[in-house]
């Protein structure tokens, strides 16, 4: 971990070229999607900036409601035109997916580019058996027939760990445990080598000894596949288990984001400091309280001004009011990684190593 | 599933068992309580002039006299294995499944519902198609274009559906349709399928249509809440995320699962009607088993309306355990056995 590439999945701070094909395999330049409801506009993504290259895993964090999800179905195109508004652009491999037609879209998903799912019960068609689903997957893109497909799908049932492939095949996903249907799933999104895969939180429906096999399991078929893989999660345990790079999100936006091993030894954004201070540690003290966030995340249709995270920061008073009235640019100043936050570099710093890691790390 | 489907097969005897000794009881037993005698009972099949005597030996010969319970007996018996009738003037063989004969007419009751059962059997056969295929695909339609003129306009016409009873419809067709234009039958003939498929389709479009029409209603809206439910499941964007078409998504992953209780109020709904379609056979005077249960009750002819219920019962509960069995085929979770 300590040797990390120096061209790391990141949030391209400040302006972006419009328009023209990037060098790397995705990125993401200014993504809005939003929603318009009788309540008003659902702002849930605002201005989604990152890249991430082929054989690393970026981790997107935040809590529920930041806009984890949406941006994930975003970028596989599946959000319904009619109550979805989305802007911006997605540069996959050289092609720009928002402006494209649904149908080159389509010809995209499950190909060069698929999905796990969070609970792989209700992810699953209960009619249909595990083999079945995983054919179908395969033989959209590939044009093969069933003995053929069939074969693809117990060999990839045996390559996710499920005992028995030949026979389990024909079993239904109620037939399946937890932690196989997750299998099964990662063997469907797998099914036709995709170069893009997304996992929106694969471990959360699991028990804690399966989301470890998981976890292996994923890092053992990523560098097989040598694809770029999104990890979302509001766990960071799984992040830490497997990213290269960490981008955090809150009301829509990245606040933070860098190579692992920097946001988690050296958070620069209040907001992380929190979420790592809510993180459950067994080498931490029993007595010692948890440090959550306070407050609830924000309302998507009407953000807080200034600093989306001011009402609930405790060091907004110290930015001479900037928090309250100005958003905040992402910034990668003083040598750091890219975060957005009022606060002056040399001022959050001190505050992470002075107040904020000593708590953190009592135990130690 | 060979068990679970012998299971099925016993509890459907003793559930018609059930229902015909609930049957008998409304008709025999009913009256007794609130004061009838075997004469007074009697008294309805021999005519007003008749004397005591002729009253004394019509009970008797009816059975009038015996305990209930021996009187259910032979009726079961009748229905099982045939049984022979004492006319006083010679004896005469009813074979099984022997419900009886008419007070009324004195013919067989068997062999007049067996007729009357080809005419609601075209009937409901025919309608059902129709509402069925017309139901679900506006019904898909409707939910993929919620919102739509075509949504709104379908849904509409669908709450008259529900709303209009079929004697209002029905006969507003049969003047437009029948008496104004002239392109259908004017109601009351039927003809065998064997005998003229053309004419037979002629003679029972209008009632189709109608009833079609009413259920279609129900079946549209069902089909429509079932579809808006199911394509926000989960597994649809699944379906969508490996990249299958739009149309398959639809109708393999959405359909399919949506289908699943449409079926089961198909069955009942079929069922139901097998036994007797009474409006739609009265409004188009069609001779069928809802008309010849409305005129068995009306002339108090037990052994008609007794063969009716059970028939109809019966159909109930066929429809019943085949829905069940589709269940289990369509989905994989529901375990027969």
């Amino acid at each position: 971990m300590a040797e990390l590439s120096r061209v790391p999945t990141q949030a391209i701070p400040g302006q972006v070229s419009r328009g023209v094909a990037p060098r790397g395999f995705l990125e993401l330049r200014d993504l809005r999607i939003h929603f318009p409801t009788d309540d008003g506009l659902v702002r849930a993504v605002d201005g989604m900036s990152f890249s991430l290259e082929r054989g690393r895993t970026l981790g997107i964090v935040g809590e529920s409601g930041s806009g984890k999800s949406v941006t994930s179905l975003g970028i596989l195109g599946l959000h319904n035109k009619r109550n979805a508004k989305v802007s911006g652009e997605i540069w996959l491999d050289g092609e720009e997916l928002v402006g494209a037609s649904p149908e080159a879209v389509r010809k995209l998903r499950g190909k060069k580019m698929a999905m796990i799912f969070q609970d792989p019960l209700s992810a699953m068609h209960p009619y249909y058996s595990v083999g079945y689903q995983i054919i179908e997957a395969y033989r959209v893109h590939n044009d093969v027939s069933k003995g053929v497909a069939r074969k693809h799908a117990v060999d990839l049932l045996g390559r996710v760990g499920i005992p028995q492939p030949a026979k389990r095949v024909d079993d239904y996903p109620h037939q399946f445990s937890g932690g196989m249907r997750q299998r099964a799933m990662i063997a469907m999104a797998l099914s036709c080598d995709p170069e893009l895969l997304i996992a929106d939180e694969p471990t959360t429906a699991l028990d804690v000894t399966v989301q470890a096999q998981i976890l292996d399991l994923m890092r053992d078929l990523q560098a097989e596949f040598n694809s770029a893989l999104i990890i979302i999660t509001h766990d960071l345990g799984v992040v830490a288990e497997l990213s290269d790079d960490i981008l955090v999100m809150y009301g829509g936006k990245c606040v933070e984001s860098g190579p692992a091993v920097d946001v988690f030894e050296r958070p620069e954004m209040p907001y992380t400091w929190g979420l790592l201070g809510s993180m459950p540690r067994l080498d931490r003290v029993r007595t010692e309280r948890l440090l959550p966030i306070k407050g609830t995340p924000p309302s998507l249709i009407n953000l807080p001004s200034g600093c989306a995270f001011h009402p609930r920061c405790a060091f907004a008073d110290r930015t001479g009011g900037a928090s309250y009235t100005k958003v905040p640019e992402l910034l990668a100043l003083g040598g750091g990684h890219p975060v957005a936050c009022h606060l002056a570099v040399a001022v959050r710093r001190q505050i992470w190593e002075s107040e904020i890691k000593p708590k953190l790390e009592a135990a130690e | 599933m060979v068990t679970y489907i012998i299971r099925r097969l016993l509890a459907t005897v003793v559930l018609l068992f059930f229902v015909s000794a609930v049957t008998f009881s409304i008709f025999f037993v009913v009256p007794r309580i609130a004061g009838s005698t075997p004469e007074t009972l009697a008294t309805r099949y021999v005519g007003r002039a008749a004397t005591e005597e002729t009253v004394k030996l019509t009970a008797e010969r009816l059975g009038f006299y015996d305990p209930v319970v021996v009187q259910y007996g032979r009726w079961v018996k009748g229905v099982v294995a045939g049984t022979d009738y004492d006319y006083g003037a010679g004896v005469e063989h009813c074979p099984a499944p022997c419900l009886g004969y008419s007070f009324i007419t004195r013919q067989p009751v068997w062999p007049d519902l067996l007729d009357r059962m080809t005419v609601t059997l075209s009937l409901a056969i025919g309608a059902s198609i129709i509402w069925l295929l017309a139901g679900v695909a506006t019904g898909v339609l409707s939910a993929l274009r919620r919102g739509s003129v075509f949504d709104r306009a379908a849904m509409g016409i669908a709450l008259g559906g529900v709303s209009l009873p079929i004697f209002f419809t029905g006969i507003v067709s049969l003047v437009i349709f029948s008496y104004g234009l002239g392109i259908t039958a004017p109601g009351g003939s039927f003809t065998p399928f064997t005998e003229n498929p053309a004419e037979w389709a002629y003679d029972l479009i209008l009632p189709w249509i109608t009833l079609a029409f009413l259920f279609a209603a129900a079946y549209a809206r069902l089909t429509r809440a079932g579809m808006l439910e199911t394509m926000n499941e989960d597994y649809i964007r699944t379906a969508r995320a490996k990249g299958l078409k739009e149309r398959t998504v639809i109708t393999r992953h959405g359909l399919r699962a949506a289908l699943t209780p449409i079926l089961t109020i198909f069955g009942l709904d079929v069922g139901l009607l097998v036994g007797g379609a009474v409006l739609t056979e009265s409004t188009f005077s069609l001779p069928g088993l809802g008309k010849y249960a409305i005129d068995a009750i009306l002339n108090n002819d037990l052994p008609k309306v007794m063969g009716v219920t059970i028939l109809a019962a019966f159909f109930i509960v066929i429809a019943n355990l085949i829905v069940d069995l589709l269940y289990a085929v369509i989905d994989p979770r529901v375990r027969l056995g």
